[in-house]
């Protein structure tokens, strides 16, 4: 069946990327025989993106996947599209990639049918081949390029977008297709940790156990000393060794810590409960969001949840290359954002921006602003000193403790409800830092080791991610059409340990927040819960996704459940503008809790690549069951504990549920972020499986076994 | 202080010309130029450095080099070359099971080791196997979905 995607896709004003970059040479290129490049500014991250960006591409454009050759993240010839970050690389990225290619079909079919001498409206394109039943001959992309000028400033044209079903095949958007970069992976070299460049050195970093600590005393020419230490670079309390032999240097860096004596920065604060810490910080207060009124209540009912530090804790440490030649910086970097890594290396060098050149090459699991930036400036800074080309991994415990982590919160909501227990106030307030702390957002500059070298650059002031994207607000507001609504944010500018964005900012904690009250509240007067959620959700997608997780997790039927299990639900629609996700999770609590079968429906809108958001959902469940039952941060004044597997333990295979995800097919629908919609949803569902098999409610993460044995008291 | 290492690395004799006490994973990534071995902690905790020696799986970053004197080396970029290698990369491929991919060379080397001793392998055989791996971006239903499927062949006497 052909899915009619066209009144989804027309895109009716340019968007803001193609707008600033409005050549189409900025887009594409066809120099390569049988191919056509295709520059992007939304990297593969491990979640997929370009495939899924390059059925777009193929499909608009009337070429197979294989005639495409795909440049993304790469400054000296992508077009900035800011950070691959956000669930936006479909809605974004995607929609000026089809701008692009919509506008450069329509060229190349005007020139096509000059040039065969038919109407436009007869030609299809297959195969990158344009023919017409009224001739014979035929023409292809490669020989019309010389024809056509890549330069043109690229317009929409409302025309080209109506004749798209008649000039190309439909079918390859909406089809599962496989990722093209799998097999290299599991074959050999693939990764950028692989990377081997001409003369290369190898280059590790000494830091202390907090990664802002300053260096009280250093024996410089004992390190120097050390077998396999070639070089020592040193620049304030930026410090690091180079080699020629990475095992040497690796153990090299063991007996280098003997020989320096570190100090802890003054602004840690030892750990305690994150209620106490984050309410004893200065914070800035505003009234956020505030619709509708609130009523007298009959009864009011108040409730608290907290989330801790997380880890990115991704499986393969951070790496970056450089390469100096000629005063010019080639930095390779698994980032999020090559054009605003490569200003602010710049920056923080005090180079002029034209001497440095970022390229994004694929890395381990990014879930968002990890130590990928950092890794960078630390190879371009060892590079840019001694003119070799640099590879620098980081060790496991720098990727744990020296990389930004996710941002803890409280959320506190108190509910009014009246005399039938309808909601008739709704009071939420957000303790948070910020959840954003890329380079290149906000002012400054923001990559660790420019905050190390000498003369040092100032630690930038901190700015969250405002709304409607949300930072620490993200989700707040729920999608219920409560009469009333205030939701008050506390932002925190500093805490003791340095955060940013980790995988669904603060969409996790409010909607574990929100998801759960909603439940508290359902209890309390006795009504089913997902009934009590469909009274306040009049959203038809919203209300579909719900419904259709309920009916595939058996909801009707929980009560049958065996004493000690539970079955929670759970919904949220991500950033209130995303995918729709609903969640149910069946638990058996014993001495842990362990996670039997995780249901979800998602609404995408439409979906490029569903078996890819098949696999981004499935992660995000999983990975959100890791934070819930495991993760957190632990730090004392002296360092960072967590610092290996056996102190930031994550889920192991034993404890991975079943899982089936359920796509809610709308074609009809424009595309809509969904590789972040589960999180929040999945937490909130498995606080309220517990509820209902031990009557307890967690409301301070992670639910591990201590936690439980404390609530069950 | 560098010592010669004789070692067979998928199927051909090799002579390593380094300290017999270096990490094996950093023999065969720079020495021998295998990156398909990958460093994940250097503690033998997240299993991303797995690779097959006399059969065994083994986390190279874990082990020194003369450990492997004269044994027979597995890894990544052998893998297709073993029947049972080579049916598990294509199940992981048929049914996606990778995100970023970074663990999954680990967790193939270790499963082929098994599936190597026995085809059938209990669930408890299997998990144990699979719990010595981490996998960060939450891959691990495809990863023994995949697996199954190979299992499935294998009791179907589809290499036989």
């Amino acid at each position: 069946m052909t899915i009619q995607i066209t009144d989804s896709i027309e895109i009716t004003s340019l968007p803001p990327f193609v707008a600033s970059q409005p050549k189409l040479s900025q887009w594409m290129a066809i120099t390569l025989p049988g191919k056509i490049t295709i520059y992007s500014g939304k990297v593969e991250l491990g979640q997929g993106i370009s495939i899924a960006l390059s059925q777009i591409v193929c499909e608009e454009l009337g070429i197979r996947l294989d005639q495409l050759d795909w440049v993304a993240g790469n400054t000296y010839v992508s077009p900035n599209e800011w950070y691959t970050a956000g669930s936006l690389s479909v809605e974004n990225g995607g929609a000026a990639l089809r701008c692009s290619c919509t506008y450069a079909r329509w060229l190349f079919l005007q020139q096509a049918s000059k040039v065969l001498n038919v109407d436009f409206e007869s030609i299809t394109i297959s195969d990158g081949i344009f023919t017409s039943p009224s001739t014979s001959e035929k023409i292809d992309y490669w020989v019309l390029a010389k024809q056509v000028n890549l330069e043109n400033p690229i317009q929409i044209i409302h025309e080209a977008f109506q004749i798209r079903n008649k000039v190309i095949a439909s079918g390859l958007v909406g089809q599962s297709s496989q990722r093209p970069d799998l097999l290299a992976k599991l074959s050999g070299a693939a990764f950028i940790q692989d990377m081997v460049l001409p003369e290369m050195r190898h280059a590790r970093m000494l830091r202390a156990s907090h990664p802002q600590s300053t260096i009280v005393n250093i024996d410089v020419q004992g390190i120097e000393q050390i077998s396999g230490v070639e070089r020592l670079v040193r620049s304030g309390n930026f410090l690091a060794i180079v080699g020629k032999n990475e095992a040497l240097l690796v153990k090299a860096v063991e007996k280098a810590h003997e020989l320096i004596t570190w100090q802890v920065p003054t602004k840690v604060i030892a750990q305690q409960p994150i209620d106490s810490l984050l309410k004893s910080m200065p914070a800035v207060t505003e009234v956020s969001y505030e619709a509708g009124h609130a009523e007298v209540a009959q009864q009011s009912l108040r409730a608290s949840y907290t989330r801790p530090f997380l880890a990115h804790a991704s499986i393969g440490p951070a790496c970056a290359l450089a390469q100096l030649t000629d005063g010019h910086l080639t930095v390779w970097s698994h980032t999020q954002g090559s054009h605003l890594l490569r200003d602010q290396i710049a920056q923080a060098l005090r180079v002029e921006t034209t001497k440095v050149d970022v390229i994004h090459a694929h890395g381990a699991g990014c879930y968002g602003h990890n130590s990928a930036d950092d890794v960078a400036f630390d190879a371009a800074m060892i590079s840019h000193v001694t003119g070799f080309a640099i590879r620098l991994q980081w060790s496991r415990e720098e990727e744990l403790t020296a990389s930004p982590f996710g941002a803890p919160s409280i959320t506190e909501i108190q509910a009014g409800l009246d005399a039938s227990g309808d909601l008739v106030q709704w009071n939420m307030a957000i303790w948070s830092p910020t959840h954003i702390a890329r380079p290149g957002w906000g002012t400054g500059i923001n990559l660790l080791g420019a905050w190390a070298i000498e003369p040092a650059h100032p630690e930038a002031a901190t700015k969250d991610n405002p709304m409607p994207q949300g930072g620490g607000l993200r989700n707040s507001v729920a999608l219920y059409e409560f009469p009333h609504q205030q939701i008050t944010h506390h932002f925190l500018p500093s805490v003791p340990l340095r955060t940013s964005a980790l995988r669904s900012l603060g969409a996790y904690a409010n909607i574990f927040a929100i998801e759960s009250f909603l439940d508290e509240i359902a209890e309390k007067i006795g009504a089913d819960p997902v009934e009590y959620r469909l009274r306040y959700l009049k959203n038809e997608r919203a209300r579909d996704v719900l419904i259709e997780v309920a009916n595939m997790a058996k909801w009707s039927e929980r009560s049958k459940l065996p004493e000690g299990s539970g079955l929670g639900i759970a919904f949220a629609q991500y950033k209130n503008h995303g995918a729709y996700c609903a969640v149910a999770v069946q638990i058996r609590v014993e001495e842990k809790i362990h996670i039997e079968k995780v249901w979800s429906a998602v609404d995408a809108g439409l979906v490029i690549n569903p078996d890819g958001l098949l696999n981004q959902t499935e992660g995000g469940i999983i990975q959100a069951l890791s934070w819930t039952l495991k993760e957190e941060v632990s730090w004392n004044s002296e360092e960072i504990v967590s610092h290996n597997w056996d102190s930031y333990p994550i889920l192991m295979f034993d404890e991975v549920p079943e899982l089936e995800v359920k796509l809610l097919s709308r074609p009809d629908q424009p595309s809509l972020g969904g590789g972040e919609s589960a999180a929040g949803p999945t937490v909130a569902a498995v606080a309220n499986a517990l509820s209902q098999a031990l009557g307890i409610r967690a409301r301070d993460l992670p639910f591990t076994p201590e936690k439980l044995a404390q609530l069950i008291g | 202080m560098s010592d010669t290492t004789s070692l067979t690395l998928n199927g051909l004799l090799k002579q390593v010309n380094a300290p017999s006490n270096t990490p094996l994973l950093y023999v065969l990534r720079n020495d021998l130029d295998h990156k398909g071995t990958r460093f994940g902690c250097g503690s033998g905790n997240c299993g991303a450095c797995t690779a097959i020696v006399d059969g065994h799986a083994v986390q190279t970053c874990d082990v020194p080099l003369w450990s492997a004197e004269n044994k027979e080396i597995i890894t990544a970029e052998g893998l297709s070359q073993d029947p049972i290698g080579k049916l598990l990369q294509d199940e992981f491929i048929a049914e996606q099971a990778a995100q970023c991919g970074y663990c999954i060379n680990g967790i193939l080397m270790s499963v082929t080791a098994l599936l190597k001793k026995t085809s059938q392998p209990s669930h408890e055989e299997l998990y144990e196997t699979l719990n010595r791996h981490l996998c960060r971006c939450g891959t691990h239903v495809r990863i023994i979905r995949a697996v199954n499927n190979a299992i499935t062949k294998l009791s179907t006497g589809v290499l036989v």
